[in-house]
């Protein structure tokens, strides 16, 4: 049965997950994501699922992935300075092709920076983060029933794909609290890892389906195989054979971007006859919503759209948008200093004009404030 | 050729292995899998992780569950890999550098923890891997590349951090004894709780290049001449152990608890 309860973004988080499935969370407190890893603490063993804080943020992860690789779903939790630790570990998921959700809790950096502020700057270290090529899929939330859906989401993509999946709600998001209709749990449509369909004498660990994705076994369900952080081939196993490395490294990238329209999502409205549109996501999109809601009823024309997934970032899906409407202005407000403005004009492919809108004190917009953004260029 | 029980356990279609001809590490890998194969285990219920080093790239040869992870992450996977399936015989195999530098963090926490994973430590005083820079295990006066003129910082005993760290089986041989060091692996395996077994062994290529034992054979010869059983040492003075190395079982416990055992009782006081 659904329920309504008073939750905050980081329980959403972590309940999302374990509706999911998740049975290990591994991790080390810190600001503002530590309400992910109490909820954990006390909810997984009651379902027979396991916590541990471990010393750090790197053994968090790492003891999230060895959890993982024995057939469990697992996350790990943190903000800004543990998710620049756990950067080599997650190279080291999409390479040795394993689930895991990672949730950053995004607050003002760089350094310990404003543990208790919020900011959106850890969009590019997301992308980017981990050394090497890599596909990224990141969600940013924006209110307390995304954190719970978007982290079910993660679950799902994170088995079907083999790989790590960000889960980044902004400081505001994973403090914030409000009404959320929770779903039942059985209602929710789950995905499991593909497993070997052969025997374990026959089975080639990386060997991938037609989808690009190799079924995974499980340590203790009686195949033997080897994990690894090294470019291997389809046995496992480290190579320097310039053919098979270029395979394996560019099928863990097609995996996903050849499914791209199955990931790529983003909420948009009023933007048909629009001729400003504002972009925005995570906290900052209520404030924008607000100010395009108040405005469009003072007759204003502008729109708004918010990516869900900040990674990969729905550019064709923006282009599109704005190619089908009179939109002459693009104006990004956003907690950095412009990191998703990037991608953002990279998109229009200077179809309008783009205009960054940045804040970087701890404090949040105003609606006044985006409404005065619109206004200069409306 | 080792013996058929435990060529079962190699993965020969992996071979040539990168290691050195006469490298230390080989003689480890042997005892190990006579351990594995004397305990009986079952390669598909055994895990064996390992750091980034010459050392640690011995799973990748063995036919068990093997998981070669980041440099000195691995006891943070293996803790991960046990807490999640109890059920499962969890080895890891570490080098100095990976159990000590980089890892040293992980090392006292799996310690503390006194989780049942079996650590072995193939301690060759250098990091090899990399070309022979200095390790925390390097003896001070001792040569590596990035310690020209002698290593500076004094070393760690890795079997003492053990024990005051709260390992509950913590033991140490050397190459130059493998039945030993088969026979402590297997106790090790067996010991309800975090087990350490160190082993003193020899990178000849960068670490004996430097410091006069150029050949494999001279290890052998040096540990021979300097391990002293942990039986005799008591009865000699600290001049005399001066370099020596104890060998033989160091410490054991049965007082504390395995870490996954108090979990699921965690999980029954949570309610389940
Ligand atoms: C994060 C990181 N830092 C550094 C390295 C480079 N590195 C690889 S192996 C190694 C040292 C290995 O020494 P040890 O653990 O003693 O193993 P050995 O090769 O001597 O068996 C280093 C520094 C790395 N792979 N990853
Ligand atoms: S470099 Fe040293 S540790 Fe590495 S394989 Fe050669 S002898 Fe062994
Ligand atoms: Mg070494």
């Amino acid at each position: 049965m659904p329920r309504a309860e008073f939750w905050q973004g980081n329980k959403a988080v972590a309940m999302g997950g374990i509706d999911a499935g998740c049975r290990f969370f591994g991790g080390y407190p810190i600001t503002p994501s530590t309400e992910i890893a109490e909820v954990m603490a006390e909810e997984l063993p009651k379902l027979g699922g396991k916590f541990i804080q471990m010393e750090d943020e790197i053994g968090g992860i790492s003891a999230a992935i060895g959890a993982s690789i024995t057939g469990k779903k697992a996350m790990t939790g943190t903000s800004g300075p543990g998710f620049s630790l756990k950067q080599e570990l997650l190279g080291f998921c999409y390479m040795a092709e394993l689930p895991l959700v990672c949730v950053d809790v995004q607050r003002g950096g760089p350094s310990t920076g404003l543990p208790t502020k919020v900011s959106q700057s850890d969009i590019m270290q997301a992308r980017w983060g981990t050394h090497g090529d890599h596909a990224t899929i990141a969600y940013a939330p924006s209110s307390v029933r995304e954190c719970y859906d978007l982290s079910v989401k993660a679950f799902n993509m994170a088995e079907r794909f083999r790989q790590p999946v960000l889960l980044m709600p902004d400081e505001v998001v994973g403090h914030m609290r409000e009404r959320i209709v929770v779903p039942d749990a059985a209602s929710l449509k789950l995905v499991n890892r593909k497993r070997p369909s052969v025997p374990p004498d026959k089975f080639v660990p990386y060997l991938a389906d037609d989808d690009d994705i190799p079924p995974m076994a499980a340590f203790g369900d009686g195949y033997r195989w080897h994990v690894t952080g090294l470019t291997s081939n389809d046995f496992g196993f480290p190579t320097n054979d310039s053919l098979e490395i270029e395979k394996k490294i560019t099928r863990i990238l097609r995996k996903v971007d050849r499914f791209r329209g199955e990931i790529v999502e983003f909420a948009a409205e009023s933007y048909e006859d629009a001729e400003i549109l504002v972009v925005s996501f995570g906290c900052v999109s209520r404030s924008a919503l607000r100010a395009v809601r108040e405005l469009r009823s003072r007759g204003v024309k502008v729109g708004h759209f918010r990516p869900i997934t900040i990674w990969p970032f729905p550019d064709a899906e923006l282009e599109r948008i704005i190619s089908g409407s009179p939109i002459k202005h693009v104006i990004v407000p956003e907690l950095n200093m412009g990191q998703l403005f990037l991608e953002i004009d990279r998109a229009v492919h200077g179809k309008c004009e783009t205009h960054s809108r940045t804040l970087l004190n701890g404090e949040l917009f105003k609606p006044a404030r985006i409404m005065s953004y619109i206004e200069e260029v409306a | 050729m080792p013996r058929d029980d435990v060529m079962k356990w190699v993965r020969s279609q992996f071979m040539p292995h990168i290691w050195c001809p006469g490298c230390g590490h080989g003689i480890i890998m042997h005892a190990i899998l006579r351990a594995l194969s004397a305990l009986g285990k079952d390669p598909a219920k055994t895990v064996i992780s390992s750091g980034i080093g010459c050392s640690s790239r011995m799973p990748g040869y063995i036919d068990a569950c093997t998981l070669h992870t980041a440099h000195g992450r691995s006891l943070a996977f293996a803790t991960g890999v046990k807490l999640a399936n109890p059920e499962l015989t969890v080895l890891d195999v570490m080098g100095d550098g990976d159990c000590s530098a980089i890892g040293g963090n992980h090392f006292i926490h799996a310690c503390r923890r006194n989780i049942g994973v079996c650590a072995i430590v193939m301690n060759n005083n250098i990091y090899g891997m990399t070309g022979g820079q200095a390790s925390p295990t390097t003896p001070v006066g001792a040569f590596a590349t990035t310690a020209p003129y002698g290593a500076v910082d004094p070393p760690f005993d890795i079997c003492n951090l053990a024990i005051g760290a709260g390992a509950t089986f913590v033991a140490r041989a050397t190459i130059a004894q493998p039945p030993m060091c088969e026979s402590l692996i297997k106790k090790g395996i067996r010991h309800d709780g975090f087990s350490v077994i160190e082993i003193m062994t020899h990178c000849h290529t960068q670490f004996g290049r430097k410091n006069k034992r150029g050949r494999p054979l001279d290890n052998f010869n040096f540990f021979k001449d300097n391990s002293v059983m942990k039986a005799k040492s008591g009865g000699m003075t600290p001049e005399e152990l001066a370099g020596k190395y104890v060998v033989g079982e160091l410490y054991s416990s049965a007082d504390s608890e395995e870490y996954t055992k108090k979990y699921e009782k965690i999980i029954e006081k949570a309610g389940r």
